[in-house]
């Protein structure tokens, strides 16, 4: 859509250029819903090829295995609050896997391109950039699955019987809710990376929302483990529904009618962030335009 | 010798003159480790809201522990990572040789190409997690203890620096390194928590192969008094090992270099 000319409003047939400017709209749909499964095969292909690295990446996704080793150490002598031994174990590989599934780096690709100016090359092509964006980094999902795969089955290993929740719908709806986790994700990632197109340090104030995530997402430490008023305070924040909800959700920490009311507060922020990516992306795309001309 | 002491004091002033230029990233990157330091602090909290006593560490031992922790963070983002990212750049562009050309040793100009002289503020902030821990503690640390605690903190930073000079090497092989600095990254945290915690296959990996055990419960056992004699033997002579070991990889590298423009 920012390829596409903004509506020509010729001053003399208003009701034909809006015509024409709608047209060119639901053509430009067509045409990104044409790319993606291309857009798709080429971000595979390219994760595939950089194998090695994309190994590395998530081999430094090990905190919940550090702090799973830290808790069964401090659960060893009798559980803590509703954790015990085997609620940590389900609650950190289950955090795993959700971590490893929903993972996304758009903004170190957003930052740069901006700041390098190749940014360009990418609005020649007659697809949204955020688009383009989420492809490449959804395309790399079978790969994280194959990786996550050795988790998954330890989890299921270790404690599939007891800690996995029974309740057929929501084992159905995990994936909806890994899938909101990653939308989640990615588009807060895309607001603070496009904020590279006014300020030098997006990346700086990407850290600190990742600070905030290892704590009020359940990351670091599960939730119910924090004094109440910061549980209360996450379940306003977006954090929570990008691990902790998910997490609790897969290993039966919640009654089917909290986790569905919790699905929809889930999309609800991801409905918001998709608004707010697309503004932001709008303005920020006249600053880069000024940039370059 | 004197030679090399001046030569750091020269890259030392660059780096700092080139940081003055920035000053805005100056505040911001400031206000961030102090966001970090505390924010470092949070599992720890809720881990001892909930005990008294992890594996034989109290909540103020524990806290020591994190004090060296900070320290040696500042140490790695302050003066090793900022030198990573340069070399990795040289090598990736080919401009190493100029580098190479140079009348010094290689291995010293790439190490201290860049400061981030800001990272003060992590040592600092670790001084004042000590000075809490040990106020708590309601003690002060005997002379002789500091003394080996420092002995070991210029073991733990000789160490971690090995590891990077390792990592640096891997760069000649495999270029893109940031990945597994990335990953080093990810891995050192683990550091925040007394070794004694992990069990089994991690203890393995954080004592010896990753020797995090080093950097940071080590000297903290040393400043509380708890060290064994032994082991603070067995830390000063592993770092040694360790340390030449990386010297050994990094000169084998370096012959193998090859200009990226030839």
């Amino acid at each position: 859509m920012v390829a596409v000319p903004g509506p020509a409003s010729g001053p003399l047939m208003p009701q034909a250029a809006a015509a024409a400017a709608e047209m060119r709209y639901s053509w430009a749909v067509l045409r990104t819903l044409r790319a993606v499964p291309t857009l798709l095969r080429v971000g595979l292909a390219d994760a595939v090829a950089y194998r090695a690295e994309f190994l590395v990446w998530l081999l430094s996704t090990n905190m919940p295995l550090v702090m799973l080793a830290l808790w069964s150490a401090v659960a060893r002598d009798g559980p803590v609050g509703r954790f015990g031994q085997e609620e940590f174990v389900a609650y950190y590989l289950a955090a795993l896997v959700v971590r490893l599934l929903t993972g996304a780096w758009v903004i170190w690709e957003l930052n740069f391109e901006i700041r390098q100016g190749t940014l360009s090359f990418r609005l020649l092509r007659p697809v949204h950039p955020l688009v383009a964006y989420a492809a490449e980094n959804v395309a790399a999902v079978p790969l994280r699955l194959v990786l996550s795969l050795p988790v998954t089955l330890l989890l299921l290993w270790l404690v599939g019987g007891t800690r996995i929740t029974h309740d057929p719908l929501l084992l159905a709806l995990f994936p909806v809710a890994v899938a909101g986790a990653w939308l989640i994700t990615f588009l807060a990632m895309s607001i603070v990376g496009a904020l590279a197109f006014w300020i030098e340090s997006a990346t700086s104030l990407f850290e600190i929302w990742m600070g905030l995530f290892g704590v009020f997402s359940g990351y670091l430490v599960p939730l119910s483990l924090f004094p109440e008023w910061v549980a209360t305070l996450a379940r306003f924040l977006p954090f929570r529904y990008m691990l902790a909800f998910p997490v609790e959700m897969l290993i039966g920490m919640e009654s089917r009618s909290q986790a569905l009311f919790e699905l929809g507060v889930q999309w609800l922020f991801a409905a918001l962030l998709l608004a707010g990516a697309s503004a932001t992306w709008r303005l920020g795309m006249r600053r880069f335009a000024a940039y370059g001309g | 010798m004197g030679r090399y002491l001046r030569l750091l004091g020269v890259q030392f002033r660059a780096s700092a003159a080139v940081a003055m230029q920035y000053r805005v990233d100056f505040l911001v990157e400031g206000a961030l480790a102090l966001f970090w330091m505390g924010w470092s602090l949070v599992p720890l909290l809720v881990v001892y809201d909930h005990r008294s006593e992890v594996a034989g560490w109290s909540f103020e031992e524990a806290l020591v522990v994190i004090g060296w922790f900070t320290l040696m963070k500042g140490f790695l983002e302050g003066a090793v990572n900022p030198s990573l990212t340069t070399v990795v750049e040289h090598i990736r562009k080919g401009t190493l040789d100029f580098v190479l050309l140079k009348p010094a040793d290689a291995q010293f100009l790439v190490s201290t190409a860049k400061f981030e002289p800001w990272r003060v503020i992590d040592v600092l902030g670790a001084l004042a997690i000590f000075a809490v821990a040990f106020h708590r503690l309601g003690r002060v640390p005997a002379p002789g203890h500091v003394a080996v605690a420092l002995a070991l903190l210029l073991c733990a930073t000789w160490t971690l620096y090995s590891v990077w000079i390792l990592v640096i090497s891997a760069a000649f092989y495999v270029v893109k390194v940031d990945n597994l600095s990335f990953l080093f990254s990810s891995i050192f945290d683990a550091a925040r928590w007394p070794v004694s915690v992990f069990r089994g296959v991690w203890r393995l990996l954080f004592t010896v192969v990753v020797p995090l055990a080093l950097m940071t419960t080590y000297p903290a056992l040393a400043l509380l008094g708890r060290l064994e004699p032994r082991t603070a033997l067995l830390a000063v002579l592993g770092s040694a090992s360790f340390a030449a070991f990386a010297r050994l990889v990094w000169l084998r590298s370096i012959a193998r270099y090859t200009s990226a423009s030839s």
